[in-house]
């Protein structure tokens, strides 16, 4: 089973309730749990789950390379590219790599086979354990624009035989999208004001473009109004899980601690909620 | 024209809610909401629209069966995935690169352009507003957020001319499209531990792209261990501490009711709010 933690807003609580979904399903659970933080733009769930990162790799994209001997400046490339990452002028061809999505089209059509690709670095992959849940998550490299590529190489280190929590970033463009996708559940992380409303609105309208099943967690469910609660009795989704303002709760996530490891009462809160999904997603595992 | 892009790495740090009391508190400037994703600003400004218009800004494979001979090469060359076995192109998964478009030898793919989203000019009280929706599941945000300013920068009139940017959360493509150029930029921080990884990495970013960077702390008194150590890192760079805000219910209450916090509350965290703006004028200066 895959379950993804998003929303369209962003601070809604995601990485919370997935940390502590996530500890309190690793005690309950037959098989290991895997932990994926495809938020690698900025990736927090390290700093409460704490892993042992026993292993790294670098993740980047296929990059155009010209050959200046074998090229004859006929501008093709240029021309084939709607990325704008070559330019042609004169007798000089000029890559802006940070530009190119990696697609190929420009050495596969060169006439003169005068551009070959080299890999380009915009991230690194770190993995790791923590107890027996293991872990991984996505660096972007500070400057680069294109998270999705890093995204689907975490992805790639899903382990199938395995119930995976997927801590997305928030949004509904491209890099919620390629987090969310072949997900078998996905929770929306929301808060009751206008703000949330509106975001989750739009994350539901991405799940049920993908054909995702979803529930919602209100945050701060006592700070607001009730147009988020109004909102999901209209539109048949199941609120699972509600958390009230508490600064006791700030404070402990203000400093990365989980909540089930401090209060017996939260950790059966979380257990019930894997309960839940359990019954709600289809088990692939 | 001066332009301050307000910035977060970390969503939910209160963004929106104060660049509402600054719009408010400028009095007249033009104003993004470049939170194109998970637009929020049009909440508390209360905008009249002016003018809707669609986003073009990319092209799709389209695959026609009647021509097709499914000889396969579109589906070998396509390095995103997204043409199935049975030879249609999976419109979320189409990168718009038009590889498939270009080499397909029965000229059975056409390759058109696709509305991704609109962009908005309202009016408010406070000047113009530039906003826009990216469709959901879509590309080209980055591109989008650079199109806002553009428009914004065409409506500025001297000798008021100041642009005010509600950037998005993250370090990736539209915040980049919403940071480079700008006269300055101002992270709205909070003193939790995922908030101060994420300065640090936002502000990496600040630094690639050579943009003047000052940061305010929201919900300070949440933990005053963590603020100091925010306070430290900003001695540390040199960055200018614009100013920090308490926890108020306000905010909250100031969202439900569709309006800035500096026109619904004149209690601490409205009183900080000035404050910062102040120092951020004087830093623009």
């Amino acid at each position: 089973m895959i379950i993804a933690l998003a929303s369209g807003k962003g601070g809604t609580g995601k990485t919370t309730v997935a940390v502590n979904l996530a500890l309190a399903a690793g005690e309950n659970c037959k098989h290991d749990l895997q932990f994926i933080d495809s938020d690698v733009e900025e990736p927090n769930a390290h700093l409460f789950i704490k892993p042992e990162l026993t292993s790294s790799e670098t993740a980047g994209i296929p990059v155009p390379q010209i050959d200046q001997g074998k090229c004859n400046y006929c501008g093709k490339c240029a021309r084939i590219c709607v990325f704008n990452a070559l330019a042609v002028t004169g007798d000089t061809v000029l890559t802006f790599l940070e530009l190119c999505h990696g697609c190929g089209g420009c050495a596969y059509f060169c006439p003169e086979e005068a551009i070959t690709e080299i890999f380009r670095e915009i991230g690194v992959l770190e993995m790791g354990h923590s107890n027996k849940m293991s872990f991984a998550h996505g660096r972007l490299n500070p400057g680069e624009a294109m998270s999705p590529p890093l995204i689907n190489a975490v992805k790639e280190k899903i382990d199938n035989s395995r119930h995976v929590i997927i801590d997305a970033p928030p949004g509904t463009s491209c890099p919620a999208v390629s987090s969310v996708r072949n997900c078998d559940y996905c929770l929306l992380v929301t808060e009751p004001t206008p703000f949330g409303l509106n975001d989750l609105d739009l994350a539901v309208e991405m799940l049920r473009k993908l054909d995702i099943p979803c529930g919602v967690v209100i945050n701060r469910a006592d700070l607001g109004d009730s147009g988020v609660e109004d909102y999901c009795r209209k539109e048949g989704i199941p609120v699972l899980m509600r958390f009230p303002w508490d600064r006791e709760l700030a404070r402990l996530y203000a400093r990365g601690e989980p909540l089930v490891l401090h209060s017996q009462e939260w950790k059966n809160e979380f257990t019930r909620l894997w309960e839940t999904l359990l019954l709600k997603a289809p088990s692939t595992s | 024209m001066k332009e301050l892009s307000i910035i977060s790495g970390k969503g939910g740090t209160g963004k929106t809610s104060l660049a509402g009391s600054f719009v408010s508190l400028a009095g007249n400037s033009v104003i993004t909401d470049c939170d194109v994703d998970a637009a929020n600003l049009s909440l508390i400004l209360n905008p009249e629209l002016k003018e809707e218009h669609d986003f073009i800004a990319s092209r799709e494979a389209f695959i026609h069966r009647d021509k097709c001979t499914e000889c396969g090469l579109c589906r070998e060359l396509c390095r995103f995935g997204a043409i199935s076995e049975d030879f249609h192109v999976d419109p979320l998964e189409c990168e718009g690169c038009g590889v498939c478009y270009h080499a397909c030898p029965e000229e059975a793919i056409s390759f058109d352009e696709v509305v991704s989203g609109q962009w908005f000019l309202s009016d408010t009280t406070y000047g113009p507003l530039v906003h826009a929706r990216l469709g959901v599941a879509e590309e080209n945000s980055g591109k989008l957020v650079t199109m806002l300013r553009q428009k914004a920068g065409e409506l500025t009139q001297y000798p008021k001319d100041l642009v005010i940017n509600d950037g998005p959360p993250g370090i990736g493509c539209p915040v980049i499209a919403a940071l480079g150029g700008a006269t300055a930029a101002l992270i709205i921080t909070e003193p939790t531990i995922s908030g101060i990884h994420d300065l640090e990495r936002i502000f990496s970013v600040c630094q690639h792209f050579k943009v003047h960077t000052m940061v305010c702390i929201n919900r300070f008194d949440l933990d005053e261990e963590n603020t100091e150590q925010i306070k430290d890192f900003c001695r540390q760079r040199s960055i200018t501490l614009a100013g920090q805000i308490p926890f108020e219910r306000s905010f909250t209450e100031a969202v439900v009711q569709g309006m800035p916090v500096i026109e619904y509350s004149n209690g601490a965290a409205a009183r900080c709010i000035t404050e910062t703006w102040e120092q951020v004028l004087h830093f623009l200066d």
